[in-house]
């Protein structure tokens, strides 16, 4: 029997995600693990030929998305089908504002903040009701932003190229190898944001929430509140993801932003599990090498839920026990 | 002016058809099926089909009725029973599957579909007549057969209806087959319209989904009612206002409902 890990403030950490309960380390030496993939990820653009490192950055760009994603559905118990109109409204933000001259690290904090002001506009109203009209009305947003951006955003329906990061000439690297070290930085600090988010006392309300709305209430936390600002700081990781994306692609067109995306990384986080980091990036891989919904995306969806409902992390972690081994 | 009106109770007539279908399983089942537009897109393709194959129109409605009814059953039995508590994801996996099913079957093609209403401004008065039909239908067979009152009972309480001896399971698939049948009428009713192709219900489902929780997802009148204010709104606002309003009108809808309505999902389970 191991003891719980503590945190700082002395509370038990709160039962976040499927597996919260059961804390068997994978592997001994988490800081070891965590420098070694840090080390990996900062060598890839240095081993991966171009195009290959670009499909790895979207692949970043991505798990930015769904690690805020994941807060509303994963640790939240609530479901976003408007995340990919965040990344748009991200992205297009992104993109109007490099058109008109602005320099690029600008662009990430307005972007997260445009997005974060409508996540709060349309979650506010939201999530009064049950968690079911979330779904509700965010798939309607999912509906509209498209042809709203294809009559107001400029480009219209023809789409807005935007300048990428240039690399700084004493860095001596190529652009892609830039942007790539630049998405990087910006996914590894999600990740520590979520980490911190979660642990907040916001991030414990959210747990309790999900756990137990009544008992949740009786101490004091407001459903409302607490969820619409989740809602809200997960369409802020949207935006800045959506950022990410026209620094990558250098283009951004109306139709790459409608309820297909939206159901793309709501379907790519389940099938990588929800509520775990591993989920979000196993997920994140699913979103960017699986064609558009299609017969495979929709049977794998259908077949992980009914077999698997933990996604492939959750079946990862049953292994060892299905395969006999003792539990640790 | 008037003829936008009636253009609108027209598409109205649709989106109410649907949203009978997504208040029905809401009430019977708990969950919000995203997939039923779809479902009834593939009900359209049916009676597409059977009207290729050489039968009346009006022979061919029938038996579409009764496939949907069983492709909704079946929906349930295979694919949602295994949902647990995720069901609403679920009804999203048979939203891609049905929908990429229907795309690999008919292909992405344009097709005209026989439209037995004349037009002009009367014609609306048969789509109308067609989801007054249904909502008829459903009232009768919920109210006043031994089937509706199992169904009633399941809604009212899973549990204690289990104890009492009813098949739950089986009664969540005759709400699935029930509001597929509401689905096919839509997916009928909308398909000479706007040419039959696997998107064609897309932007109906959102307008559907307003239509609905104007009822809450539980009051089936309200829910037509709705489905056919929305129609209006949404081709009055597309006609005189700008033509991209169509698609916030649901939104717009859906936003204002809980200021309007506390009540609405909240009363029935969430």
């Amino acid at each position: 029997m191991t003891a719980e890990p503590r945190t700082g403030t002395g509370h038990r950490r709160p039962a976040v995600g499927q597996y919260a309960g059961d804390r068997r380390r994978a592997w001994p030496y988490p800081r070891t693990a965590l420098a070694m993939a840090a080390a990996a990820a900062a060598a890839v653009p240095f081993l991966v030929p171009p195009y290959p490192l670009y499909r790895v950055t979207l692949v970043l760009v991505y798990v930015v998305a769904l690690l805020g994603l994941d807060l509303v559905t994963g640790h939240g118990g609530l479901i976003s089908l408007g995340h990919g109109a965040f990344f748009g409204v991200g992205a297009y933000t992104a993109a109007i504002l490099l058109a008109a001259g602005a320099p690029y690290p600008v662009t990430l904090p307005a972007a997260g903040l445009v997005a974060y002001g409508l996540g709060h506009a349309f979650g506010r109203p939201a999530v009064r009701l049950s968690g079911l009209y979330l779904a509700v009305v965010t798939f309607a947003v999912a509906v509209a932003v498209p042809p709203l951006i294809r009559r107001l955003a400029p480009g219209g329906a023809m789409g807005l190229p935007a300048r990428t990061p240039g690399a700084p000439s004493f860095t001596g690297l190529d652009d892609d190898q830039w942007v790539y070290l630049l998405v990087l930085a910006v996914t590894a600090a999600a990740f520590a944001l979520t980490r911190v988010v979660i642990r907040s006392t916001a991030g414990r309300a959210l747990a309790a929430l999900r756990a137990d709305a009544g008992a949740a209430e009786l101490l004091g936390i407001r459903p409302p509140a607490t969820r619409a600002h989740a809602f809200a700081w997960s369409a802020l990781y949207a935006g800045v993801a959506g950022c990410l994306f026209t620094w990558t692609t250098g283009f951004v067109a109306p139709e790459s932003f409608t309820v297909t995306l939206s159901i793309t990384l709501l379907a790519g986080l389940v099938i990588g599990g929800l509520g775990t980091v591993p989920g979000a990036v196993i997920g994140a891989v699913v979103v960017a090498f699986l064609p558009a919904p299609g017969l495979v995306s929709g049977l794998a969806l259908i077949v992980v839920l009914a077999v698997a409902p933990h996604g492939v992390t959750g079946l990862a972690r049953r292994l060892p026990s299905f395969l006999g081994k003792d539990r640790a | 002016m008037i003829g936008q009106v009636v253009h609108g109770l027209g598409s109205g007539a649709v989106y109410a058809a649907l949203a009978l279908a997504l208040v029905l399983v809401h009430r019977f089942t708990g969950v919000v099926n995203f997939a039923q537009g779809e479902l009834a897109m593939v009900s359209a393709y049916v009676a597409w089909q059977l009207v290729e194959a050489g039968l009346s129109y009006w022979v061919a409605l029938p038996l579409t009725m009764v496939v949907a009814f069983a492709a909704g059953a079946l929906a349930q039995r295979l694919v949602m029973r295994r949902a647990g508590d995720a069901a609403l994801i679920m009804t999203i996996g048979l939203y891609v599957l049905v929908h990429a099913l229907a795309a690999q079957i008919w292909t992405s093609a344009l097709r005209a579909f026989p439209d037995p209403f004349p037009g002009g401004p009367l014609g609306v008065a048969g789509p109308l007549a067609v989801v007054g039909a249904v909502l008829a239908l459903l009232y009768l067979v919920i109210r006043h057969s031994g089937a509706g009152l199992t169904l009633r009972a399941v809604a009212a309480d899973p549990r204690a209806a289990r104890l009492a001896g009813i098949r739950v399971g089986r009664v969540h698939a005759l709400g699935w087959g029930l509001a597929a049948v509401a689905g096919a009428a839509s997916g009928v009713l909308v398909a000479p319209v706007v040419f039959l192709e696997p998107g064609m219900m897309g932007d109906a489902l959102v307008s559907a989904l307003a239509a609905a929780a104007v009822g809450g997802f539980a009051n089936p009148v309200a829910a037509v009612a709705g489905g056919l204010l929305i129609g209006v709104a949404e081709t009055l606002a597309g006609t005189y206002l700008w033509a991209d309003l169509r698609v916030v009108v649901p939104l717009a809808v859906l936003l204002a409902l809980p200021a309007v309505r506390a009540a609405g999902l909240t009363r029935v389970r969430a």
